[in-house]
């Protein structure tokens, strides 16, 4: 009796316990598929076999459940063929049409004052609901019934990838199309207007990175090259004209030059520590000979972060002017943030082609959302107060923008721009998956030669660059004029005289430099520059060491990593992919609903459907338990070391520094460290994964932990708490909701180091799209397949976030 | 009062949140009641106010949270568009000028200040109270000369290079003021200026706003929520309740002849001393000739002379401002206004 009690009162633990029963009866149901649905694809090759059938109708599939045995159809969606879309009018069908309807109108007409005027004034709602009665009751419940209890035809679904890459393929080659002048076949030839446009936008970024790449290091032909157009265009050969001239051969700009000129810079924006930061930071570049990559790289960055950061606020403000546009780029930005890096590079591929143009049109795609959301929540967040403070000081609204909102809501403004210059650098080695030049690209090769040293020192200049732009940004936003210093000419260019003055004092040295290193043997100027790989390089340091750990834990290491796979690992992923269909909806929607209602309920249903309808269900299975493990262990070790570490100011600083390092760091590189001692395994990645995705949790258990006000503190030690006492009883459940939201980031950066994984070989999602990228490019399913990583990553955001902002209200926190 | 126009004039003023607050207000013939609005789902902030504030009057709207002072303030200044009625500024109809109108007569003659000081976070001092000049168009060294004087007058000399984030909350709203004040306005808004302060900061920035206004003297519409500071500093008080202002006078008629039930709540704890003046206790010179040589003016509040006036046994002769006896002032009078019941005194106010 006094359970029963119990669980009447606990009626959230009840639902949880009905969830949980009826889902492990649902698994015990596999019966006669238990052996085909654990191998992937088995399911699918014996349906099309004609082993087994693909659905039983409804009086079948009654009487099977009652054998205690599901119908296929519950058991594996993805693996069946569907019906097309049914409209169905039938009396059934108009009843069902016109409850939905009267259902959706129900509220408001109970809720009106004045019911004989209810029709006419919500005569719209009455439409728009109706509509929405007709098309539920009429198409999609139809549909539904013959989808699991109909007979089989083929699937619409199944289809989506090849009709998006049939319709790329019409948009880019027969839509709008435009005779062009083609050189090579001396004649004029169709292209779609589309295509020119994307080539457009190409060839603009391209030239920008060249001129910039020309200006750092490969010298001035870019006036050359662009010349060239013009010649073959006009047939005036610019070029041969002006061969001997000198401006046909500038030489690039010497590193020592850049070198001077990141102390003098950083020393200007903020001090000797930002000076030599930045400095030393050049000279580490130049001295292991990574200067010519950095550059390539630097170039690239250059190009891509100020753009994707003029986009953002620029679609950020339109966001904050207009609620529709608001309304519109919000789920796109939701679903833009937690698509995987992979999933962008195909749709560029297709549309832009291969090369650094290409690479950093998917950099600017993937950096842009977080600056428009940002910029958003900044110009939200400006109080009214202030608002009105500038209307009244006679602004319009030009001015209101530019002198009030944006410089009021800088603070989110600048972390959006910082958050941009980590996406660049986040992007570069993923980049050049489409053929951009730089770090990233030698990145790759290290890595897939197992050159783990050099792979290192890469990632260490990966991430200096991404140190340093990120400081001398936000250095150089937080500069302030002085009104008052009444200074000379001189005086207030001083840092730009100085610059000079290094520029050709470097210039005299590179000159110098001819004659002094051109007795050596290599003949190489250093004073102008270091050429890839012709620098000092630790590789045989750190492959000895590598080889030296190996060689010393290696029965360790082994045995632990077959322990972690064939004693966790593989038996986890075996029970996931044991889960009959049914069984993972009625979880995953049971707790949707325990967690935010029937709503929650129906959103979290609505994502899974859309995984399970693709053909890769069981892919997604294999990414959610690497999920699962990935983000269970990530939590529990973020928890206890925050929660550790905040106990002690000292060490609170010292951790959130560490986080502070570690989040710069790109995704990529997470990678170097565990493939030097775990090989190529999924042990390695989930290493990574769990070490990348350690960071949110720790820092919000920090933070969250910190938070917690001190009256509340005080009032736990005056009533004698111990100091366990309190953390348990008060500080974890105040901090709990901001945890979550760590969670919730913990979640979204294992999804992309897992899908990032695949790069090693994991066989998740990401192989799947690493698979499109390499053949080729199907726009279809790549967009898919990226679509199914967003939404499993959007399900888990949903939930948490509900659960959290219930529970803020709850406890009364903002 | 003059016999010049009034600065602002507000001719049955309404203002009504809600969807259709226009097409309520209408079927409603100038007879609003808010509970029946509420049902209909709209707020009434505003309803009926007239009132005219004439050149060099400080008028201040007192009211409780959500009794529409705000929502007045932002209608005289525009920032909400009234939903009916009219308010005219200087004889200028507000509600038909054009933006560009509205921000010429902002940029020209308004001023406001406000409750969480609303400064710019990414400014100094003296940015700030720059701003409204350099919004104007005024150049860099205009407007920060000009600044620059505003920052003496408010008293934070040797501040002007600190950014808001590091100065008081009292010195915050010196910046706010200076910045209200750095175009020369005509009308001067206060929203609350001192709410956020502490009490003695708050006393401290009373006396400096009284200062400032007895050098410049502005046309100010003030709006708080204390009664005590409403007394303290106003011509006039417009007491406000859900909207409707339920009575408009000097400090001192409100104190002795409450309107309603709701004005008199906060009347009863005002000490009379502090805002009654000689002129209200005194009597008309009778046959006596035996005065006291004490003078006070008629201005004087009882406050400030009662001990001189109880410590006299004779009657007190009272001067007006040219010096000429208007009355006579007894002790009984003022032990009266000190010690006795209310209803006694509402003979002279």
């Amino acid at each position: 009796m006094s359970f029963i009690n119990y669980l009447s009162e606990r009626p959230k633990l009840t639902q949880l316990g009905i969830v949980l029963i009826v889902f492990f009866i649902l698994m015990s149901m596999t019966g006669q598929y238990h052996d085909l649905i654990v191998e992937r694809h088995l399911f699918a090759k014996s349906v099309v076999k004609g082993e087994i059938q693909s659905s039983a109708g409804f009086a079948e599939s009654m009487s099977m459940i009652l054998n205690w045995q599901l119908p296929p159809q519950l058991v594996r969606i993805p693996e069946l063929t569907f019906y097309h879309p049914v409209i169905n009018t039938s009396a059934t069908y108009v009843l069902i049409a016109l409850l939905v309807t009267a259902g959706l109108l129900y509220k408001s007409f109970a809720e009106s004052v004045n019911k004989s005027q209810w029709l006419s004034v919500n005569w719209f709602q009455i439409i728009s609901k109706g509509f929405v009665g007709i098309i539920v009751g009429l198409l999609f419940i139809p549909t539904l019934y013959n989808w699991f209890f109909g007979e089989v035809t083929s699937s619409t679904f199944w289809e989506i990838p090849t009709m998006l890459e049939n319709f790329s393929q019409y948009l880019m080659f027969e839509f709008w199309l435009t005779p062009v002048y083609d050189p090579e076949i001396d004649d004029y030839e169709d292209y779609g207007r589309v295509r020119l446009f994307t080539r457009a936008i190409g060839a603009s970024l391209l030239f920008l990175i060249t001129l910039i790449r020309e200006l750092l290091i490969g010298g001035f032909e870019t006036v050359v090259s662009l010349a060239n157009v013009f010649s073959d265009q006009s047939g005036w050969d610019w070029l041969g004209e002006n061969k001997d001239k000198w401006y046909s051969s500038i030489p690039a700009i010497p590193w020592t030059v850049l070198t001077a000129g990141a102390f003098i810079l950083g020393y200007k924006l903020k001090g000797v520590g930002l000076s030599i930061l930045a400095g030393f930071s050049c000279i580490y570049l130049a001295v292991f000979g990574q200067w010519e990559p950095a550059m390539e790289t630097l170039s690239l960055v250059l190009v891509a972060a100020p753009v994707s950061v003029l986009l953002g606020v620029i679609w950020g403000v339109l966001a904050y002017k207009s609620r529709t546009v608001e309304r519109v780029i919000t789920p796109l930005l939701l679903v833009a943030q937690t698509m995987p890096h992979f999933s962008y590079l195909i749709p560029v591929l297709v549309f832009f082609g291969i090369g650094d143009h290409a690479g950093a049109i998917a950099t600017i795609i993937f950096a842009t959302p977080p600056m428009i959301r940002l910029t958003l929540l900044g110009l939200k967040r400006v109080s009214p107060e202030v608002l009105d403070a500038g209307m009244m000081s006679g602004c319009h609204n030009y001015q209101l923008m530019f002198k009030v909102l944006i410089p009021t809501a800088r603070r989110d403004i600048l972390i959006g721009v910082n958050q941009v210059i980590m996406q660049c650098l986040a992007m570069v080695v993923i980049a050049s998956f489409i053929g951009a030049k730089g770090l990233g690209f030698n990145l790759l090769l290290a890595l897939n030669q197992l050159r783990v040293g050099q792979a290192l020192e890469l990632g260490v200049c990966i991430v200096l660059i991404a140190v340093v732009l990120d400081k001398l940004s936000l250095a150089w936003a937080n500069k302030q004029t002085d009104y008052f210093a009444d200074l000379s000419f001189v005086e207030r260019n001083k840092t730009a005289l100085l610059f000079v003055a290094v520029f050709f004092a470097a210039l005299l040295f590179a000159w110098f430099g001819n004659w002094m290193f051109a007795d050596t043997a290599k003949g190489i100027n250093y004073f102008y520059t270091i050429p890839h790989n012709k620098g000092i390089t630790t590789e045989p340091f750190w492959q000895a060491g590598v080889d030296f750990m190996v060689s010393t834990w290696r029965a360790d290491i082994k045995i632990f990593n077959k322990w972690l796979l064939v004693e966790v690992l593989m038996p986890m992923k075996a029970s996931y992919l044991a889960m009959p269909a049914i069984a993972t909806f009625v979880l995953t929607m049971g707790i949707g609903y325990i967690i935010g209602g029937i709503r929650s309920a129906i959103v979290i249903g609505l994502f899974m459907l859309f995984i399970a309808l693709t053909p890769w269900w069981e892919r997604a299975l294999i990414t959610m338990y690497m999920l699962t493990f990935a983000v269970i262990v990530s939590v529990v070790i973020g928890t206890i070391v925050g929660a550790i570490c905040v106990q002690n100011k000292r060490a609170t600083k010292f951790i959130l520094l560490v986080c502070d390092t570690f989040q710069t760091f790109p995704s990529f590189i997470y990678l170097i460290p565990v493939i030097m001692l775990f090989g190529v395994t999924d042990t390695s990645v989930l290493i990574a994964v769990i070490v990348y995705a350690v960071i949110p949790p720790t820092r919000y258990t920090v933070e969250g932990l910190r938070n917690v006000p001190e009256s509340l503190l005080e009032a736990g030690d005056m009533s004698g708490a111990t100091k366990l006492q309190r953390l348990v009883k008060i500080e974890f459940p105040l901090a709990f909701p901001h945890i979550m939201l760590g969670v919730n980031q913990c979640v979204v950066f294992s999804l992309f180091m897992i899908i990032i994984g695949a790069f090693i070989g994991t066989t998740g999602l990401g192989q799947e799209i690493m698979q499109q990228l390499f053949s080729g490019g199907n726009i279809g399913s790549g967009l898919m397949l990226g679509l199914c990583v967003a939404f499993i990553g959007l399900a888990v955001d949903h939930l948490i976030q509900t659960w959290a902002t219930k529970r803020r209200k709850l406890l009364g926190i903002d | 009062m003059s016999d010049q126009q009034p600065v602002i004039k507000c001719d049955s003023v309404y203002k009504i949140f809600g969807k259709n607050a226009e097409k309520m207000l209408q079927n409603a013939n100038g007879k609003v009641v808010a509970e029946e609005f509420q049902k209909a789902g709209c707020v009434v902030g505003v309803n009926n106010a007239s009132f005219e504030v004439n050149k060099g009057e400080m008028l201040v709207v007192m009211g409780l949270s959500g009794s529409g002072k705000s929502t007045l303030l932002r209608c005289i200044s525009r920032l909400t568009d009234a939903t009916a009625g009219n308010i005219y500024i200087e004889g200028e109809d507000l509600l038909a000028l054009n933006s560009k109108e509205l921000i010429e007569l902002r940029r020209n003659k308004m001023g406001m200040v406000f409750q969480s000081f609303a400064l710019l976070p990414h400014k100094t001092v003296l940015e700030n109270i720059a701003f409204p000049l350099q919004i104007k168009g005024s150049s860099t060294k205009d407007s920060i000369s000009r600044a620059m004087e505003m920052v003496d007058l408010v008293g934070l000399t040797g501040r002007e290079n600190y950014f808001p984030r590091e100065l008081s909350g009292g010195q915050q709203q010196r910046v706010g003021i200076a910045r209200s004040l750095a175009v020369e306005p005509d009308i001067w808004f206060l929203d609350e200026p001192f709410s956020a302060l502490d009490p003695l900061i708050r006393k401290e920035m009373q006396d400096e706003f009284l200062r400032l206004q007895a050098v410049l003297n502005k046309t100010i519409l003030f709006v708080t929520h204390d009664f005590d500071e409403a007394i303290r500093l106003a011509d006039r008080v417009a007491i406000m309740k859900d909207g409707i202002i339920e009575q408009l006078d000097t400090p001192a008629n409100i104190v002795l002849n409450p309107a309603t039930e709701y004005v008199r709540k906060f009347t009863e704890d005002v000490p009379r001393e502090k805002v009654l003046k000689i002129k209200s206790v005194m009597e008309p010179v009778g046959d006596e000739t035996d005065f006291s040589d004490l003078r006070v003016s008629e201005d004087a509040l009882i406050e400030t002379v009662a001990e001189a006036v109880l410590g006299d046994p004779k009657s007190v002769p009272v001067l007006n401002a040219n010096d000429d006896i208007v009355g006579v002032v007894h002790s009984s009078k003022v032990i009266h206004v000190l010690f006795g019941e209310n209803s006694t005194l509402e003979s002279n106010a």
